[in-house]
């Protein structure tokens, strides 16, 4: 038995339901086309709800509501919605374990990411944007003696939004809560192969939202993704994937001329000198675990520290250690609390990755461990689990250059500083990087030296509200996690203001 | 001498190639990179997804049963780090990531990969590409 009893078991804390309808203007409203598909739980592979199969027209059904929702939504003061924003935090408190377990079934991440790292984030990710919102002031600049220049913000109206399925939860909440705090009102569509697990949470805070302040329509990308992202009726939008959809999507935002964000992955150096390994003490112990990143959620992290930059001299005795603590890895059932690695999100992934892990053998990359699909066992069999890789080679080959977005890391060896930022920087992407370090100087030379928006020094996977986050190069565009979102979601309206009662004198 | 293909196809996605240019009409392939659904090749419309000067012709799939070859397209910053391999694109059961077309089907199109012989190498590594320009 698992310390969380499987959803729809008796005794579980998550009882989805058979069906989810879309979740339009405070209510639930059946698909247009009549049709739903099968939601899969990458646990055992078995099908356990169905969900609404949305189209164009139930992306304009949510629009509708959006719209109509907007203009008292976007006049509420920021202490109302801050109060509102502090409720769902608390709500979400009261049910962080049913959230945690939620997720869990449905994305295959270990229970405990779910419950001590995800759904906390996303709770403390409501109240980072309620206190931002309440702390943002406007300005008043004096231009000259007579002369003020007013500066107001004001909510986009409503905007679209694009959720990835590697946290179902909170890649939504970091789109939901500042959007909301600006005051906009949202259509948001989830991805397909986790389009359940914000329903669920939808469930339980829909009593406090206003009815079409979020609407949240499923369905699969060119059926309902493509009609909210090419609307003439959202203000903006907001995308985290991948580039060719990324570029898609600036497209379609291009023939309607509105913003957009988009968080688009990377392929993370994280990079250990030769003092990391000056000591065995404590230190020595967090850089290995470090390095073991690679496998949280099973490596379905924009951020993943895919790529190991080890310098020369400890070489030998790094990857000896990191190998021993990446064999110590713990796979099984994601709802028992010690499962430190559980179940990439689909089937597709999973054939992605091997597909990784083939043309890596191909062009000669050294299997140092894993390499392989798991086979747990009993109902895990169904399940689509990969065995926590590190393959040795070079940076030019792809399993070096790609986004697997699976428990694989590649690893190389570096001379010297200016050799690792070389690697380091011979990537298309820019989003996250690891340094580790005892000597502060070269981490801050390298942190500076570093083309990403994110470099992790002496710590990795850490995403605190209040810390910017997104990418350099092909990683994307804006930032998130930071307050600096409000931005992204708020016009800014000028008063240009004349306090003189006397005319120019032109005409 | 002829030109070895940059890119090829299973019998299994010619198939459903077919079945999508019978729903949509004639068809394109846009290789993505990056997070999620990053390094699926995005099967669109033709024309659907604009390419330009940044973006290089992999190769054309050509298979009996169409008029119209598809094209296959990659940014050519990425292409720079691709280009060593072979493609073949195949399809396995699950759900089309990002606006590709055949998520409808149930499916998702996939990018297997092998290196280029020598031989193919040496008459390929001088060999123009065509952009999208």
């Amino acid at each position: 038995m698992t310390d969380f009893i499987a959803p729809g078991q008796p005794g579980s804390k998550v009882n989805y339901l058979s069906r989810y309808d879309h979740w339009i203007n405070g209510e639930y409203v059946k698909p247009d086309s009549g049709q739903y598909f099968e939601n899969v739980t990458p646990v055992t592979g078995k099908v356990f709800c169905e969900v609404a199969r949305g189209n164009a027209k139930d992306i304009d059904k949510a629009l509708d509501a959006a719209h109509a929702a907007a203009p008292a939504w976007g006049k509420t003061s920021a202490t109302e919605r801050a109060i509102i924003l502090n409720k769902i935090a608390d709500r979400m408190v009261a049910h962080v374990e049913a959230i945690a377990v939620a997720e869990t079934w449905e994305n295959g991440k270990p229970v405990r990411e779910a419950l001590f790292v995800d759904i906390p984030l996303a709770i403390d990710h409501f109240r980072y944007f309620a206190a931002a919102v309440r702390a943002q002031e406007g300005s008043a600049g004096e231009l000259d003696h007579d002369t003020v220049a007013y500066h107001f913000h004001e909510p986009l109206g409503v905007v679209g939004q694009i959720i990835p399925w590697n946290f179902p939860i909170l890649m939504a909440v970091w789109k939901l809560a500042p959007a909301l705090a600006a005051g906009n009102c949202v259509v948001l569509k989830p991805a397909e192969q986790t389009p359940v697990s914000i329903m669920f949470l939808m469930d339980i805070i829909k009593d406090l939202l206003p009815p079409g302040v979020v609407n949240i329509v499923n369905g699969f990308g060119v059926e309902a993704g493509k009609p909210l992202a090419s609307s003439p009726r959202i203000a903006k939008i907001a995308f985290t994937g991948e580039t060719t959809t990324g570029r898609l999507i600036m497209q379609y935002a291009s023939e309607n001329i509105i913003p957009v964000t988009l968080e688009l992955g990377g392929k993370s150096p994280n990079i250990f000198f030769n003092d990391v390994a000056a000591e065995n003490d404590a230190f020595y112990d967090k850089a290995l675990e470090g390095f073991t990143m690679f496998a949280v959620n099973q490596g379905e992290v924009c951020t993943c520290p895919s790529r190991g930059l080890v310098e020369s001299k400890i070489y030998d005795k790094f990857m000896g250690d990191v190998t021993a603590r990446t064999k110590a890895i713990k796979m099984g059932n994601p709802l028992d609390l010690s499962t430190m690695m559980g179940a990439q999100a689909s089937t597709d992934q999973l054939e992605k990755i091997l597909s990784y892990l083939d043309i890596g053998k191909k062009e000669g990359a050294k299997v140092i461990t894993g390499g392989e699909r798991a086979d747990l066992g009993g109902e895990l069999s169904g399940g689509y689990y990969v065995m926590p890789t590190i393959f040795e080679g070079n940076n030019k080959m792809r399993i070096f250059q790609e986004e697997i977005f699976g428990p694989v890391v590649s690893v190389t060896k570096f001379d010297g500083f200016d050799n690792a930022m070389e690697i380091a920087n011979d990537t298309l992407y820019g989003l996250g990087a690891g340094v580790w370090t005892r000597d502060m100087n070269t981490a801050y030379r390298a942190g500076r030296a570093i083309q990403a928006g994110r470099v992790w020094t002496n710590c990795y996977h850490a995403y605190p509200a209040g810390a910017a986050f997104g990418g350099y190069k092909a990683s994307g565009i804006g930032r998130e996690n930071h307050k600096m979102m409000l931005d992204h979601y708020q016009q800014t309206k000028n008063l240009l203001v004349s306090y003189s009662p006397n005319k120019l004198g032109f005409f | 001498m002829t030109l070895p293909s940059r890119v090829d196809y299973t019998r299994e996605a010619a198939l459903l190639l077919i079945k999508l240019s019978a729903i949509n009409g004639p068809l394109m392939f846009h290789q993505s990179g990056g997070c999620c659904d990053g390094s699926s090749p995005m099967c669109y419309l033709k024309g659907e997804f604009r390419v330009g000067g940044s973006d290089v012709l992999v190769g054309e799939l050509v298979i009996p049963e169409l008029n119209e070859a598809i094209a296959v397209w990659m940014s050519a910053s990425q292409f720079e780090y691709w280009k060593h391999t072979h493609l073949t694109i195949d399809v396995v059961d699950g759900r089309g990531g990002g606006f590709s077309l055949e998520s409808t089907e149930g499916k998702r199109f996939l990018t297997r990969s092998r290196l280029f012989t020598d031989q193919e190498w040496a008459i390929l590594e001088n060999s123009p590409v065509k952009t999208g320009a």
